[in-house]
């Protein structure tokens, strides 16, 4: 066994202090050491997009970052977009939308859209689907995951049109 | 699918992580953006008895351009590269490319040094490294060297690093004027390797082109120039005799392997089709672009 280090992570706003194994992934430290279990694993080594939290705002695979790496940094995962009383836009618009069947890709695909919907304009459906293409959906034939996002998208322009 | 049991080190600067490697006599991983290198820990195809994690080293990730090159640190990371102005002036065919590396949650861990130095055959960056001419600084506890990128890529998933060595620097010499890019890729699905990919860069002087550059990647064990295509460009214009010609000399020139995603003869017969996209989209480029 290698030596534990002591870690501190801010996830979902509270501060966690734990001590980790080096070899013990983000992705088990949140499910296992801090009981969060709305990240899913699925592949485990980077392909299905199921694991996609946000560290530091930014996406990543919870399956490719040790848990030691996360010393410090700032973590959402899919608990911090909402709750089921009050779910954010982008939640309702998969609950509206149908963007879920099984639901084991939903938490993954939450996460990956709230970064692609930051950082780029998704002008067309492509763009939307080139974005999604690192989470594999096996349900939905990812047909109502591109309108729920593209109904975030219409959303927003009108909202801000309200506000203009 | 977790990975071994391996000691850990978050190196705090370069001097720190030369000597964390040496000390472990190559026996050593460097943790970069872990975008390939955890995917093989989880897999237990690597068990290095250390990873040094050098993402905490500060002033590694930066992009900075000189009066003749642009230098890159080597923890700046894919989406870095894909969304820097300064990027996008001097090396608009890297930008393009960016888009065709993996998806949003890779680009924002992985690396260009990760990235150079894991070296897959069907990555972009690498192709791009010897396309641009690019030089790349390495470091080690005894020292420092500087090498082309045309020197470094030796074999599939193999570089000329030794085991305790560090890239730690890109810089990539800026294009002459009136020159053109080109980029074309074919993937499966968007995101994924390359089943063949082509940058081309074209200088024109008058009605011809004065300086060729071709590389591939996904068509052999590493990406590679293609100097006899080059070759047969320079001091002409790129009439359609001509392009084909190059397209059946870049075909010539490689050596692809049939793999579960495609057949040797489809990897040949994609790279002399996008080689030829490539060249037009240059030339276009060249004539209208003063970089």
């Amino acid at each position: 066994m290698s030596k534990s280090r002591e870690i501190t992570v801010t996830v979902n706003g509270a501060a966690h202090t734990a001590s980790v194994e080096p070899r013990l992934l983000l992705a088990d430290f949140l499910r296992q050491t801090l009981g969060l279990t709305g990240t899913h694993v699925g592949c485990e080594h980077g392909v299905c997009g199921a694991c996609t939290i946000l560290i530091d705002g930014d996406s990543a695979r919870a399956c490719l970052m040790l848990a030691v790496q996360a010393d410090g940094r700032t973590i959402e995962t899919v608990e911090s977009l909402g709750r089921i009383s009050q779910m954010n836009a982008l939640q309702e618009a998969f609950h509206e939308h149908h963007a879920l069947q099984c639901g084991f890709c939903t938490a993954g695909m939450l996460m990956t859209a709230t970064d692609l919907l930051r950082k780029y304009p998704l002008l067309s459906d492509d763009d939307i689907r080139q974005g999604l293409s690192g989470n594999l959906c096996r349900c939905t034939g990812y047909e109502h995951i591109v309108k729920a996002i593209r109904a975030v998208l219409v959303k927003n322009v009108l909202d801000k049109r309200a506000v203009g | 699918m977790k990975p071994p049991i391996f000691d850990y080190v978050a190196a705090t600067s370069i001097d720190m992580a030369t000597a964390a490697m040496a000390a472990a006599g190559g026996d050593a991983k460097i943790l970069a953006g872990g975008q390939s290198l955890m995917p093989m820990l989880n897999f237990r195809l690597l068990r290095p008895s250390i990873l040094v994690d050098i993402n905490r080293i500060a002033g590694l990730s930066y992009i900075e351009a000189d009066e003749r090159s642009l230098r890159i640190g080597a923890l700046t990371r894919h989406y870095q590269l894909e969304t820097s102005p300064l990027i996008a002036k001097a090396f608009p065919v890297v930008a393009c490319a960016m888009t065709h590396v993996a998806h949003l949650a890779i680009r924002n861990r992985g690396t260009i040094g990760g990235s150079l130095s894991h070296a897959d055959p069907a990555a972009e960056l690498p192709m791009l490294a010897i396309l641009l001419d690019a030089e790349l600084d390495i470091a080690s506890a005894n020292g420092s060297r500087t090498i082309p990128a045309r020197e470094f890529f030796l074999d599939a998933l193999t570089v000329d690093l030794d085991g305790t060595e560090v890239l730690t620097e890109i810089t990539l010499p800026k294009l002459p004027e009136a020159t053109g890019w080109g980029f074309q890729e074919v993937a499966r699905r968007h995101g994924d390797f390359a089943l063949a990919a082509v940058g081309v860069l074209l200088t024109a002087s008058g009605g011809a082109i004065k300086k060729a550059r071709i590389a591939l990647t996904g068509v052999g064990p590493t990406p590679q120039r293609a100097a006899a295509a080059e070759a047969l460009l320079t001091g002409h214009a790129p009439e359609p005799d001509l392009v084909g010609r190059v397209i059946e000399a870049v075909r010539a020139a490689i050596a692809p392997e049939t793999d579960l995603h495609a057949s040797a003869d489809y990897r040949r017969h994609l790279a002399g089709v996008l080689t030829g996209r490539a060249i037009a989209q240059a030339w276009r480029r060249a004539h209208e672009t003063v970089l």
